[in-house]
């Protein structure tokens, strides 16, 4: 089976051509293959929240070729392969928190019906049973971030893309995102690609730890979590110290050479 | 498991709680509201009473006070009627072979100019709406009207309106309906509420932020989803207190364009009337005026409730 995301030669200009040119990425190839979970770490400026954008054609490689699902990338978002989470919730305060899960299906045309079994479903799977009618204020962070996941996958993409999506929560409201997400990842068949800067949420939720490096952003190594199904044990597990320190390791290196 | 179920458990509670404590507020509010404009009503007539009762007893004294008269209004009874006979005139009648009292016919010209400012704010509003959105499509319509659009508000509304009313019986044969003189001073309103409309709308319309601009983008929404699903109920804060200056443009618009236009039937043109009679009956001339405050307040009172009630489910979402 082909790879569910084909990076192959990737490059990004900002202000190509102007005197503040920026070089984002520079020749990024990479190949995930479907129901992996992807991570993308590396220093601010690496360039990991571009590479992500260009997966989701939110904006265009300046020079190389992006496949999605066997299509364009391009072709891919119009097709709404893909679903997305962001830093904030970004939730829209004048829907309830089931008509934010609805969102995508308006746009897509679902049946009134349709959509509130879904939403209903998705409410569900992200264990907000009760909280379908509340207003997305009425919830805590990592709720509001919960229905962020939800909306995202409320109409089953095979491809989930995340920027941080825990970026802002605290520690142990992150920890209990992360199982959360595991959990979701598992009972749905989805592929994950996911942007962070924390090394231990890195090791934690990936099947693959992909190290970036700055100016210009490249892949420097990849490293490969086999860790197999994990809890709240794992973290204390000898493995995925050893696990996260060779991130922190690579993430050094990267550093010192940038320096 | 339990803990966080107990956690989700009283989290709802606290939402029940908070949204209970909110209808409260709101009551509270709207009683608070009541009982200080019936307050600035009684003081307003007291202060005037008491400067009249202040003016009247100096001159009564025969002093030589320069100030009452002078510097400060006169306080004689007819520049400044007294207070009760103000009120009272509400029910006297206006003519001498009718028993008609005043406040009817007030009532009367209030609906017909009511009828003026709301034609006029609803074509503001929906004019004010597409020169957003026109610009808010183009930069370059940004750049090239937004001035003009400033512009337009500088010419005098005076000046404009009675070319409005000639062009209204001369040109609009062409309409599936009679054009009548009240509609003339309805598009002077539309001239002047629109702008408001226009420029906070185009604030608003540009509010979202880049994130939410990105997800819509990341469905791929068209231009037109992502402006009824995002744009405009994001712009909903900012649109409803420029819809409020609107309304009070509006109204000066419909009593400003009465007058200045000639046109019949409406508190423009009662208040000349009763001007160019204010000897013979200065009560009716105040009375007039406070028609059309009051006109003015109701507008605004039905303004703020409707956006109470669109906007009480958004917390935390204030106009900036």
């Amino acid at each position: 089976m082909s790879s569910r995301v084909e990076v192959a030669g990737v490059s990004k200009l900002f202000n190509a051509g102007r005197p503040n040119e920026v070089q984002a990425l520079s020749h990024i190839t990479l190949a995930i293959e479907a129901n992996e979970f992807v991570s993308l770490i590396g220093p601010s400026g690496c360039g990991k929240s571009t590479l992500l954008r260009c997966i989701a054609a939110l904006t265009d490689a300046t020079e190389g070729s992006i496949t999605v699902a066997g299509k364009s990338a391009e072709q891919a978002r119009v097709d709404q392969d893909y679903g997305m989470a962001f830093q904030k919730a970004g939730l829209f305060d004048w829907r309830t928190v089931a008509k934010n899960i609805e969102l995508p299906l308006e746009l897509m045309g679902w049946k009134k019906a349709d959509r509130a079994r879904r939403a209903t479903e998705m409410l569900r799977l992200v264990q907000l049973d009760e909280f379908g009618d509340h207003r997305p204020a009425e919830l805590s962070g990592g709720m509001q971030q919960r229905v962020a996941i939800a909306r995202a996958l409320s109409f089953e993409p095979s491809l989930l893309l995340m920027d941080e999506p825990f970026g802002a929560l605290d520690e142990m409201t992150r920890e209990h995102m992360q199982a959360e997400l595991l959990r979701i990842w598992r009972s749905t068949d989805t592929t994950v690609v996911f942007v962070t800067h924390s090394i231990p949420e890195a090791v934690f939720l990936s099947t693959r730890v992909i190290v970036m490096s700055p100016r210009p952003g490249r892949i420097a190594t990849e490293i490969r979590v086999d860790l197999g199904d994990r809890d709240d044990d794992t973290r204390q597990d000898p493995a995925f110290f050893k696990l996260v320190t060779e991130v922190r390791e690579a993430l050094r290196s990267v550093e010192d050479s940038a320096g | 498991m339990t803990g966080a179920s107990d956690a989700l458990a009283r989290r709802q509670r606290l939402a029940d709680e908070q949204r209970a404590f909110e209808r409260r507020e709101a009551t509270s509010r709207a009683v608070r509201s009541a009982v200080i404009f019936v307050a600035f009503i009684v003081v307003l007539g007291l202060g005037y009473s008491g400067y009249k009762a202040f003016g009247t007893s100096i001159d009564d004294a025969q002093t030589d006070w320069p100030v009452v008269g002078s510097f400060l209004p006169a306080t004689d009874d007819l520049r400044m009627p007294p207070a009760l006979d103000i009120i009272t005139e509400f029910g006297e009648p206006l003519q001498r072979n009718s028993d008609r009292p005043l406040a009817l016919f007030i009532l009367d010209a209030a609906l017909f100019t009511l009828r003026e400012t709301v034609v006029g704010l609803l074509g503001g509003i929906v004019l004010g709406l597409a020169v957003a959105v026109a610009l808010l499509r183009s930069r370059r319509l940004e750049r090239g009207l937004l001035p003009w659009v400033v512009v337009s508000q500088t010419i005098p509304l005076i000046a404009v309106a009675p070319i409005v009313v000639i062009w209204g019986r001369n040109n609009f044969g062409f309409l599936p309906f009679a054009w009548a003189d009240w509609m003339s001073v309805s598009v002077i309103a539309v001239y002047l509420s629109f702008f408001p409309v226009a420029i906070n709308g185009l604030r608003g319309l540009q509010s979202p932020a880049p994130d939410d601009l990105e997800l819509m983008n990341s469905y791929a929404a068209s231009w037109t989803a992502t402006l009824f699903k995002l744009r405009f109920p994001a712009a909903l804060p900012y649109l409803f207190p420029a819809v409020r200056l609107a309304a009070t443009a509006s109204v000066v618009g419909a009593i400003v364009g009465e007058i200045s236009a000639g046109v019949q039937g409406g508190l423009g043109r009662l208040i000349l009337d009763f001007a160019s009679r204010y000897t013979t009956g200065p009560e009716r001339l105040y009375d007039a005026v406070i028609g059309a405050a009051l006109l003015g307040i109701a507008i605004i009172v039905v303004l703020t409730l409707l956006e109470r009630l669109t906007l009480a489910s958004r917390q935390g979402t204030t106009a900036p």
